[in-house]
């Protein structure tokens, strides 16, 4: 019966944004262009190169969408993380300590932001325009693949976010950083990985594991070899990655949540 | 109910000095023991950084002991803090749990689905929480559109949905008007009478503590200086009390053995005698006051528990000294 609730977090939360309906179209909207300002940009970048790291226009639109998708779905649940400090600050965190309930799950629902529906809207739309486009020997596999990446890549960013704002815990003003490590990757992702330089990409691609969001299952999709040198099934490996992820994540902000209550010091 | 020994709980502060960072142990909750059974209801008063509300998130949970044992309801709060949540309500004054934008009704709802209260229990509990509060006019407003007075009364409703044994008030009435201070104390009392509710409360209103608690604890510098009924604290560490008189003409103030006369104001109107109430009554005093003089208006004075407080805590730095 536990579990019925996170929902009815869910909807108490949209309701709520329901009552400022103006405020929340004007950041759908803004969103939706938040998304299409980095287009823009690869849509230039496009005029005046044909290829980018051996990749097609379509092709690095089709990295950009998935990135996109994921870091909207990501931002959705865990993007309210990054109020972590004034939670903390306000003791609103006490309040969530204080209920029969796990505390992450309860922040991640009970705060969930309406708004960046606008960004996976958009990013879906360019999806569907690169998947008509780029070559793709179409599959059942490669069709799962399509449809399990933006979740598996928004898990692999939830989990970005987690580690990052657990920061937040030590240093109360660590958004910064915070924000540095979740939005940077979401903007690194967006590119075919091997257009970075090779201490960059190590740190973005397999640290945070950013390169397993839209690089890696690209490749999987279009057929094509990693210019990198990393064998075809790595494509493949993404929900597995994004298990992980979690795992890890999960243990992270344990370890936080119990120094805040005084055990982990 | 709640059961503490030697309950410890040291925090490091960093103290930079320039670029170098130092780190200081401040002890905010220092070898505290006492115990509250079941439907007492007691005040834990303190002045401001006194560990009281150290104290209160070691009860509920959300703090971990440095040292020391806890037992609430008879389970180890920062161990079982999800099953011990259940079980108890707590109220912060100054921070809500209610949802911002929705309606007071919706929080309501959505507690309920948190703490897995039936429907009929659910229906029993609200219904007599919006009778003795009177939430009935701002059911369906936003929470944020709620006044002080109507928000706390929302807040305590929303720690009691699930009948917790123990409620936890921490500073419930800072802030409000008198009427509402008095609901609230009402309704506190008439919960803790009737339905055995155990309440802790923490509060800087003392009349809070007179209507409320037949028991006090009072805690500085995270030591708990003392613990027991309010009037005994109040007779032991002031004996004295004041009577106050004004007179119908100026004049000096009555001579009646046993009393001092400590201030005069008005031109001789008022007179502030003293007296110790363990050696005449009030009204054997005033008795022989009227005899002397001709008194138009006359009242007793309790020492106020911010005094009595106060002088706990003297006492204490006076005993350590002597250590």
């Amino acid at each position: 019966m536990a579990e019925f609730i996170y929902p009815k977090l869910i909807g108490a939360k949209i309701r709520s944004q329901l009552a400022y309906r103006a405020s929340f179209a004007v950041d759908f909207v803004s969103q939706v262009l938040a998304q299409c300002y980095e287009l823009i940009v690869i849509l230039v970048l496009f005029s005046q190169v044909d290829a980018l790291g051996g990749f097609s226009r379509d092709e690095v639109l089709l990295m950009y969408a998935f990135a996109g998708a994921a870091f909207g779905v990501a931002d959705l649940f865990a993007g309210q993380l990054d109020n972590l400090p004034t939670y903390i600050r306000t003791g609103s965190f006490d309040v969530l300590l204080m209920r029969p309930l796990r505390v992450l799950p309860q922040i991640m629902c009970s705060d969930i932001r309406l708004r960046r529906i606008g960004r996976i809207t958009s990013a879906v739309g360019v999806m569907i325009y690169a998947l008509t486009h780029v070559p793709i020997d179409w599959s059942p596999a490669k069709i799962l693949l399509t449809v399990l990446t933006p979740v598996a890549g928004a898990v692999i960013y939830s989990a970005v976010w987690v580690v990052a704002c657990s920061v937040c815990f030590w240093i109360v003003e660590g958004r910064e950083f915070a924000n540095a490590v979740t939005y940077g990757s979401n903007a690194f992702t967006s590119y075919p990985i091997n257009v970075y330089s090779r201490p960059l990409r190590w740190v973005m691609a397999y640290v945070v594991p950013g390169a397993f969001v839209a690089y890696y299952p690209s490749l999987a999709l279009l057929g094509k070899e990693d210019p990198l040198g990393l064998p075809g099934w790595v494509g493949w490996t993404s929900p597995l990655v994004a298990a992980l992820a979690a795992g890890v994540a999960g243990l992270v902000w344990r370890f936080a949540v119990r120094h805040y209550r005084g055990t982990g010091s | 109910m709640i059961e503490v020994r030697e309950l410890r709980r040291e925090f490091k502060v960093a103290t930079s000095k320039g670029l170098r960072r130092n780190y200081k142990t401040v002890t905010a909750v220092d070898d505290v023991t006492f115990d509250v059974r079941e439907g007492e209801a007691v005040g834990y008063v303190g002045p401001n950084g006194a560990g009281k509300s150290t104290t209160i998130k070691m009860l509920t949970g959300i703090l971990v002991p440095t040292s020391g044992h806890i037992r609430v309801g008879g389970v180890d709060p920062s161990k079982q803090r999800r099953d011990l949540a259940r079980r108890i309500g707590v109220v912060f004054g100054q921070r809500s749990q209610l949802w911002w934008d929705l309606p007071l009704k919706d929080s309501f709802d959505l507690l309920k689905s948190i703490y897995r209260v039936s429907a009929p229990d659910y229906r029993t509990r609200l219904d007599e929480c919006v009778e003795l509060l009177g939430l009935q006019e701002f059911l369906v407003t936003p929470v944020r559109q709620l006044s002080l007075g109507q928000r706390m009364r929302g807040e305590i409703t929303a720690a009691l949905l699930h009948a917790p044994e123990l409620l936890v008030l921490d500073e419930p009435t800072i802030g409000l008007d008198l009427e509402s201070k008095e609901r609230l104390r009402e309704f506190l009392q008439d919960i803790n009478t009737r339905r055995g509710t155990t309440l802790l409360l923490t509060t800087h209103d003392l009349d809070d503590i007179e209507r409320l608690c037949p028991r006090l604890m009072v805690i500085d510098h995270g030591k708990v200086l003392a613990d027991g009924p309010l009037d005994e604290l109040r007779a032991e560490v002031t004996p004295e009390r004041v009577l106050v008189i004004d007179l119908t003409e100026p004049g000096p103030a009555p001579d009646v053995p046993g009393v001092t006369a400590v201030r005069s104001e008005a031109g001789g109107l008022r007179h502030h005698l003293t007296f110790r109430r363990a050696e005449t009554t009030a009204a054997a005093l005033i008795t022989q006051v009227v005899r002397q003089v001709e008194v138009h208006d006359l009242a007793v004075v309790e020492p106020e528990i911010d005094d009595v407080i106060r002088k706990l805590y003297q006492r204490q730095v006076a005993q350590d000294a002597n250590r």
